[in-house]
């Protein structure tokens, strides 16, 4: 068990440092901050002293090393920006994400797995039909193009919902969070349901076909002739088996959630790490970049390994390299 | 849906208590301030807010011409030397008083250097060697090495912090968490979250008077349409830069109002005149030389050929303004007599082949697709044109990321310290922020040379000694009648040359609620103390 963790986290950092390779390059190969930051005015001494300044004037493997030596101590390198950790930067937009993902994650269920479960059911009435519909409509329609609809209809023509930004926030250990304002909830609403209708799409798809297979199954015939309540069935046997596909996708999808934050942050101007990202990338905020990838690829891996470590404790032969004995 | 209605209706009902107390003033704008702190960038996003809370010796009225900030008058001692008398009983936001220690401090901590500045202003004090005194509480004497004449324009950009509150102070960082942010202007920090708002309050003490609004807020929307439904709905009372294409809807609502300027950027098509240019080639694709670009004649058919008209009604929603200027109208510098080149194609066809061009050429016409009203899109337009004379443009815009390090040093003969820029023909812009034209001339139609800083916006490397010599004599003429007329000759002769080819000057639009009235600036900057409540 030891061995194949060791063996695990040592794969994680290979990754981890072939990424800060892919990543310092990509980011540094295209065009200069400098130039994107400076005043018409600003003559070739000035431009010199600004380069210098922020250290580009460098080779770049020595820039490189610079950051490779700083990350190791955890220093992921200052904003150009803003002038502070990049990584502190990221820790203050990210609670905005996430509260975002997860409620899109909450509709996204909470709307999903109903509506699934009523197409599987009832798979040839006219409902299951609009159902089914709407999922393929949700999965195809670009979220940007939707972001933009609700807007008009709900900010502008019925004047319900505001457009854009994060409402009043309370203080929850420390975290800012406005999902439990009314205000807060009002501005989520859009963003959120925007962001959920991927997932949405695939619980509703994932369920209904789960459901017609599942339905069929041997110990649900025996169940009813055991004279077990419908409703009960329902509720336990047959979702216990539904949700084991579910929650893997959507493990999955949740990552991907986060890069299209990217989009939906923009639209509604939400101040997460999406926003944060398109506005570095704008104006070249290497470090913050680089810091943001890094950021997500160690996440990523992070998250990878804990399944991994998980799967092999729960099923030894999962565990590579393990005997057969 | 009723239970969200309900909802809506109580937020709007505590939402509306506060308001009815206090003149708040929203405004949404495209660009976030990436930080508090004055003398950490230029950018014009950056800029407008720190000016609310903080001010320059030297202010810029709405066409950028000095006016008396905290100096409340300056004048030449002699040709060396400048004496600004500054303003007194002045008092900072924590009650402390200006004086002229503070001057001192704040020109002694740029060119100290900002530590991580991506784009600090201290380059202002370097042109003319500037040296700074103190000789009373309220005056202070500048010196330079030679004379010169920009001193109070030079000074309009360089914010004044308090030495009690700002010294010893984490750049940036500080300013960002309100802890320095102590200004003398007419509005007060209050508070800066990155990504949502920037809000600033009343000053009650501001020196200038009464301000008419209690709060102001600042909210970035980068999305122009989502900025212009955050307008419609009510979430902002105003929006800098509404999408040029929704102009003529928004000027017909009889609930919105929308104020216009001709600004300070002008939009122009630089040509490449190096002897060769990687991008003109003759028809079969060889390059040509000697390079076209180089013929006079055929400069100015390129200009010709371009319907300036056309661009501005169905390009640009009619916020453009055609010209053969390179400082808009009302600054100093403008020559009356250089109008817009009329659109003639004839003409251009005619010129062409008196150039031995008859037969036309290729060019790529190179661009950025993110930084001024409509780059692409006016880039698309212009090749067509010229491709109706015979000469086959083809287009390539990127983001601007990209495009200003190719445009500035892009050519495989850059070394470091000297630059040599990429394209052939490139539409770029230059913004006349000082308000008079010696440094846009000295920039963009004076020869390049890293070792003065002359012609550092010359990235088509236009070279003529009767532009340079005039060039260098307005930087050293202090009298201001003298000067006007040396830059005046400068340009005419610039410009009937067709150093680069002028297309246009922006045209800046806000749109804001009924009910409000906005008087707006050349340059750019959106502030609320131009807007006043008339309903």
């Amino acid at each position: 068990m030891a061995e194949f963790i060791i063996k695990r986290v040592l794969q994680a950092i290979v990754v981890l440092f072939v990424m800060t390779l892919l990543v310092f390059f990509g980011v540094n190969v295209i065009g200069n901050p400098v130039y994107i930051f400076a005043s018409s005015e600003c003559d070739q001494a000035c431009l010199t002293k600004t380069i210098a300044e922020l250290g580009l004037d460098l080779p770049l493997w020595q820039q490189y090393l610079i950051f490779l030596k700083n990350l190791l101590q955890g220093d992921l390198g200052n904003s150009f920006t803003h002038g502070i950790p990049a990584l502190s930067l990221i820790f203050e937009r990210l609670p905005a994400t996430l509260e975002l993902a997860f409620c899109a994650l909450a509709i996204a269920l909470g709307v999903g797995l109903p509506l699934g479960i009523w197409a599987g059911l009832y798979p040839d009435r006219i409902i299951s039909r609009i159902i089914m519909a709407f999922s393929m409509i949700a999965f195809s329609l670009p979220v940007f193009w939707i972001g933009l609809i609700l807007i008009l209809t709900f900010s502008v023509q019925l004047g319900w919902l505001p457009a854009i930004g994060r409402g009043d926030t309370v203080d929850v250990f420390g975290v800012e969070l406005s999902v439990l304002t009314l205000d807060g909830l009002h501005h989520l609403v859009m963003p959120a349901f925007t962001l959920s209708l991927i997932m949405m799409a695939i619980v509703i798809r994932l369920t209904r076909a789960g459901m017609r297979e599942v339905i069929f199954a041997d110990y649900i015939k025996f169940a009813r002739a055991n004279g077990i309540r419908e409703r009960r069935i329902l509720m336990t046997h047959v979702m216990k088996n539904l949700l084991i596909p579910i929650v893997t996708v959507l493990g999955m999808e949740f990552g991907g959630v986060i890069a299209f934050a990217v989009v939906v942050e923009s639209i509604f101007s939400w101040p997460g790490v999406g926003k944060m990202l398109i506005d570095a990338i704008g104006v070249l905020d290497r470090p913050l970049i680089v810091a943001y990838l890094i950021f997500v690829v160690f996440m990523f891996v992070i998250l990878n390994l804990l399944v991994d470590i998980l799967y092999s404790l729960l099923d030894p032969r999962v565990r590579l390299g393990g005997s057969q004995s | 849906m009723s239970f969200l209605k309900t909802g809506v209706l109580v937020a709007s009902l505590t939402l509306a208590l506060p308001a009815a107390a206090q003149e708040v003033l929203t405004i949404g704008v495209r660009s976030e301030a990436s930080s508090l702190d004055p003398h950490w960038t230029q950018l014009s996003a950056d800029v407008q807010v720190h000016e609310h809370i903080f001010e320059k010796l030297v202010a810029l009225d709405a066409t950028s011409q000095p006016i008396p900030g905290l100096a409340v008058s300056w004048e030449p001692i002699d040709d060396l030397t400048w004496e600004f008398k500054l303003r007194e009983g002045v008092a900072w936001h924590d009650g402390e008083m200006f004086n002229a220690d503070d001057v001192i401090f704040s020109f002694d901590r740029l060119r100290a250097g900002i530590s991580g500045a991506p784009a600090s202003p201290a380059f202002q004090l370097e042109k003319g060697a500037k040296q700074w005194t103190r000789l009373d509480d309220f005056t202070i004497q500048i010196t330079t090495t030679e004379p010169y004449p920009t001193v109070a324009e030079d000074l309009a950009m360089l914010a004044i912090l308090p030495e009690h509150a700002a010294t010893g102070v984490t750049e940036s960082v500080d300013f960002n968490s309100g802890l320095a942010t102590i200004g003398t202007g007419p509005f007060m920090f209050e508070e800066y979250s990155p990504g949502s708002r920037v809000t600033v309050v009343k000053n009650p003490n501001w020196w200038g008077g009464e301000v008419e609004w209690d709060q102001v807020v600042f909210r970035p929307i980068t999305q122009d349409t989502s900025r212009l439904a955050a307008l419609l709905n009510g979430d902002v009372d105003m929006i800098d830069y509404p999408p040029t294409i929704d102009l003529p809807q928004l000027q017909e609502n009889p609930d919105f109002v929308v104020s216009t300027i001709p600004a300070d950027r002008l939009i122009y098509l630089m040509p490449g005149y190096k002897h060769v240019e990687r991008f003109i080639t003759d028809n079969d694709g060889n390059v040509m030389v000697p390079n076209p670009m180089r013929d006079w004649r055929v400069r100015r058919a390129l200009s010709l050929a371009i319907d300036r008209d056309t661009i501005r009604d169905r390009v640009m929603g009619g916020a453009s303004l055609p010209t053969r200027n390179i400082v808009p109208p009302g600054f100093f510098g403008y020559v009356d007599a250089l109008e817009a080149d009329a659109y003639d194609p004839e003409a251009a066809q005619a010129l062409l082949a008196e150039a031995g061009y008859g037969e036309g050429f290729k060019i790529v016409l190179h661009g950025p697709n993110d930084r001024y009203v409509n780059d692409a899109r006016i880039l698309e337009v212009v090749a067509q044109m010229w491709s109706r004379v015979g000469i086959e443009t083809e287009v390539d815009a990127m983001p601007r990321n990209i495009f200003f390090s190719r445009l500035i040093r892009g050519d495989e003969l850059t070394i470091p310290g000297f630059d040599v820029p990429e394209f052939s023909m490139s539409l770029t812009g230059w913004g006349t922020v000082a308000g008079e034209a010696t440094y846009t001339v000295s920039g963009t139609l004076e020869t390049y040379n890293a070792a003065t800083g002359g012609g550092n916006g010359n990235f088509g490397r236009y070279s003529n000694p009767e532009v340079d010599a005039r060039s260098v004599l307005a930087k050293q003429t202090v009298d201001n009648a003298e000067r006007l007329r040396i830059l005046q000759e400068a340009i005419t002769i610039g410009m009937d040359d067709y150093a680069f080819i002028p297309l246009h000057f922006q045209v800046n639009n806000w749109a804001m609620r009924a009910g409000l009235a906005h008087a707006p600036r050349t340059n750019e900057r959106t502030m609320a103390l131009d807007v006043s409540r008339v309903d």
